[in-house]
């Protein structure tokens, strides 16, 4: 890759951080075996690397070990929590509650599941002139459950504004009317603490790629207990991961989730202050560069409302996508990586109430454990030339 | 202690060179093979490679060829994909084999629950299935054929071409889940004549966590997992940039070595099983011994013995007794049931499976270790 080309990618995905590939590498050349192999040591070795990162998983989720379900990523978290649920055969209804901002993981299922006669009910979010900016109001939420909601999945952290549902007081809200809430918290998960007990949550998706893990496994949280959580399996075989889902496990991957969140966890607090103040960098000399920046998502001086890595601005006038060929030395996107291959602006954006062309003319940074002041300093350069540029050729 | 590994049905090594392929997307190629920037587009350019060289191990071409997390998802893939695409509202028909793996059989009870329409195929008792009786299942209202191309047990190789010409002529769709044979012997789509078939890394010297299956171009599926559309729409999720270039690596090192280690491992396979008929005599049975059989894997029932007592007494030997994904239960492997094997031979049974790294010297430990244990057991 080039080495002139700074990462400001961090949310579509982040380096396996070195230390967390020296975890995984005695699991690809050593400790080869399947975990599902009961007759040999190699199979012995694998199930205990097995269990020892489930626990480790488990305890920084404040889940119990048997609560995790180990998936490919968390596209099949996701999969399996809605489809899982909406798919038992004994469920409270066919009505499933969402909201506009989710990611295509969530809304892509759910509008597949309202082709097959489900009712899908994807709530607002507050405008982007607001001060709660992204986020849901209760009360439209409460008036959306239904005696017949099998479902409430509300994503934790936004993966394109950073903005972070109240998932405390929306739990709250599902547990009064019984429907059990599902968070897809793959931004979340290795930024702020989450815990699934304090939060109230039955099911959570997440995965190790978004926190400097391999790509290629993902995690469920599937409450056990008072009253367990049953899911329909989306993949069957074997009966690995208690029937939840089959196929044999990717010990490597395991054990590198596990390390990643280790990490995460003990680097945390420190962190999480050095992505701020690079972030607050970022914005003070975009803005400078181009006053009539907008910012999208939570004011940066909320930090129980966004998450620190994340900064979404729209240049007005501008195209994003000819934004994005003008400036070589960052890699940023204009939004999600998993529809940047779709034309379509921003859904997010769009959900704010930015209009078409404010979306086009949005880019996401998303900045992490591997960036220094200096990185920032280049992409504020690059920002700064690539909008004047596209400006003069459409003023002339 | 070194262990003496001959279970490579259940799981390979990665192979050094696999490793290497490997590396660079653990390090500095980690972009997102969905984003734009420069970055993004060489991890796509990586991932399409790779796509290439699966799609030539099997006489495919690249867009015939969906990345799955393994060959359990893949199976899933196939089966569920064909029968929710055709008849979304149940009704349709199924049929497979008596010697499937669980990847196969589990897919098929789910859509029986979900009300369609499941036959299940015998074999003889030397492990065969007869195009004949595949061809006598099918109705009207049949959708996919899915019998597995070689047995992670016995390893006996099914005529699948022959079934699925006769599938063919009623238009019927065919799958084969080739998670054994895909880097054991040839498996190219167009010989065999399949529609679609599966395949895992981790069975040929690719890391556990990756697969594929091959679509023929036309076929179309339901997919199993939703989200954003990766993969042509059949399979939603941040590509597996890392484990997918391994795949591809291993595909070329599978095609180029496909002759010669067969031939080896054959060798030392027979020799290996001399050895423990020389001293047992004709009451050891090989199961399918008189079938076309994967060159590696040697499915023997030791008489007088249970092979859990066996392998308890020789720890340094990893082998299996039966499917390794089966958790201990009394029952009989479907496998053996299905050959008309007695409860007292498949206890006997042991499953010895060779790979590139198995030695002369191995063979020659693992026979004694073998007798042994047998002669005190006896």
């Amino acid at each position: 890759m080039p080495e002139a080309q700074v990462y400001l990618d961090n949310q579509s995905t982040t380096r396996v951080d070195p230390r967390v590939a020296e975890a995984m590498w005695p699991y690809f050349t050593e400790q080869y075996g399947n975990a599902g192999s009961t007759s040999h040591a190699y199979g012995a070795e694998a199930r205990e690397a097995v269990a020892a990162a489930r626990a480790s998983l488990a305890a920084a989720i404040g889940a119990a070990p048997a609560e995790i379900v180990f998936t490919s990523g968390a596209t099949e978290s996701n999969n399996l929590a809605l489809r899982g649920v909406a798919e038992r055969p004994r469920r409270r209804g066919n009505h499933i509650v969402s909201v506009v901002t989710e990611h295509k993981a969530i809304l892509d299922p759910l509008q597949r599941l309202e082709r097959r006669g489900f009712e899908i009910t994807l709530l607002p979010v507050a405008p982007a002139s607001s001060s709660d900016v992204g986020l849901i109001d209760l009360d439209q939420l409460a008036a959306a459950l239904r005696d017949k909601t099998c479902l409430v999945s509300v994503m934790l952290a936004n993966n394109e504004i950073g903005v972070l549902q109240p998932l405390r007081e929306i739990a709250e809200v599902c547990r009064a009317r019984g429907v059990w809430l599902h968070t897809d918290a793959t931004q979340a998960v290795g930024k702020l603490p989450v815990n699934v007990a304090e939060l109230g949550i039955d099911l959570m998706s997440f995965s190790a790629h978004k926190m400097y893990g391999p790509k290629g496994i993902g995690a469920l949280y599937v409450r056990r207990s008072s009253p367990p959580v049953r899911l329909e399996p989306q993949i069957d075989g074997g009966g690995q991961e208690s029937g939840f889902r089959s196929g044999t496990l990717n010990v490597p991957g395991i054990v590198g989730f596990a390390t990643a969140l280790d990490l995460c966890l003990a680097e945390m607090a420190a962190e999480t202050t050095r992505l701020r103040s690079l972030r607050d960098q970022l914005y003070a000399g975009l803005l400078k560069a181009v006053p009539d920046m907008l910012l999208n998502g939570p004011a940066l001086d909320q930090p129980h409302l966004r998450l620190a890595n994340n900064l979404n601005c729209t240049f007005p006038h501008v195209n994003g996508e000819a934004l994005l060929l003008n400036m070589k030395t960052i890699a940023v996107s204009s939004g999600s990586a998993c529809t940047s291959a779709s034309p379509e602006p921003s859904h997010v954006l769009l959900g704010l109430g930015r209009s078409l062309d404010e979306a086009r003319a949005s880019l996401r940074f998303g900045l992490g454990r591997f960036n220094s002041p200096q990185d920032i300093d280049i992409a504020i350069a690059a920002v700064a030339q690539a909008v004047h540029h596209l400006r003069s050729l459409t003023s002339r | 202690m070194r262990w003496l590994y001959l279970d490579y049905n259940a799981t390979t090594p990665i192979a050094p060179s696999v490793q290497e392929a490997m590396l660079p997307f653990l390090a500095e190629r980690y972009a997102n093979p969905s984003s734009s920037h420069v970055l993004g587009r060489m991890c796509q350019e990586a991932l399409e490679d790779a796509r290439g060289q699966v799609a030539s191990l099997l006489g495919a071409d690249r867009d015939e060829i969906v990345f799955t997390s393994g060959g359990t998802e893949a199976n899933n893939l196939a089966i569920k994909g064909v029968l929710l695409k055709f008849a979304p509202g149940g009704g349709g028909h199924l049929v497979i084999s008596a010697l499937e793996h669980e990847a196969v059989v589990e897919p098929a009870k789910f859509l029986e629950r979900w009300g369609y329409d499941v036959s299940i195929v015998g074999c003889n008792r030397q492990g065969l299935i007869d195009p004949a009786a595949v061809a006598a299942e099918l109705r009207h209202d049949t959708l996919l054929v899915s019998i597995m191309h070689a047995n992670n047990e016995i390893g006996v190789i099914q005529p699948i071409a022959e079934i699925a010409r006769l599938c063919h002529e009623r238009n019927v769709l065919v799958h084969t889940d080739a998670a054994q044979s895909v880097g054991k012997i040839k498996t190219n789509v167009d010989e065999l004549e399949v529609d679609l078939l599966s395949l895992t890394g981790h069975k040929f010297y690719a890391p556990k966590g990756i697969g594929a299956l091959f679509v023929r171009r036309g076929v179309a599926l339901e997919p199993v997992l939703h989200g954003a559309g990766h993969e042509g729409g059949l399979r939603a999720g941040t590509e597996n940039v890392p484990y997918i270039a391994a795949l591809g690596r291993a595909a070329v090192l599978a095609g180029k070595s496909l002759a010669e280690a067969g031939e080896r491992l054959a060798l030392l396979r027979d020799r290996l099983l001399a050895r423990l008929r020389d001293e047992i005599g004709p009451e050891l049975r090989v199961h399918g011994e008189l079938s076309p059989r994967l060159p590696n894997t040697l499915s023997v029932c030791l008489p007088g013995i249970a092979a859990d007592d066996l392998l308890a007494r020789t720890p340094e030997l990893c082998a299996s007794t039966g499917a390794a994904c089966h958790r201990h239960t009394s029952a009989m492997s479907p496998t053996l049931a299905a050959l008309g094997v007695e409860m007292e031979a498949a206890r006997g049974t042991l499953r010895l499976s060779l790979g590139w790294y198995t030695t002369e010297e191995e063979i020659e430990r693992a026979a004694e270790l073998l007798l042994s244990a047998w002669e005190a057991l006896r």
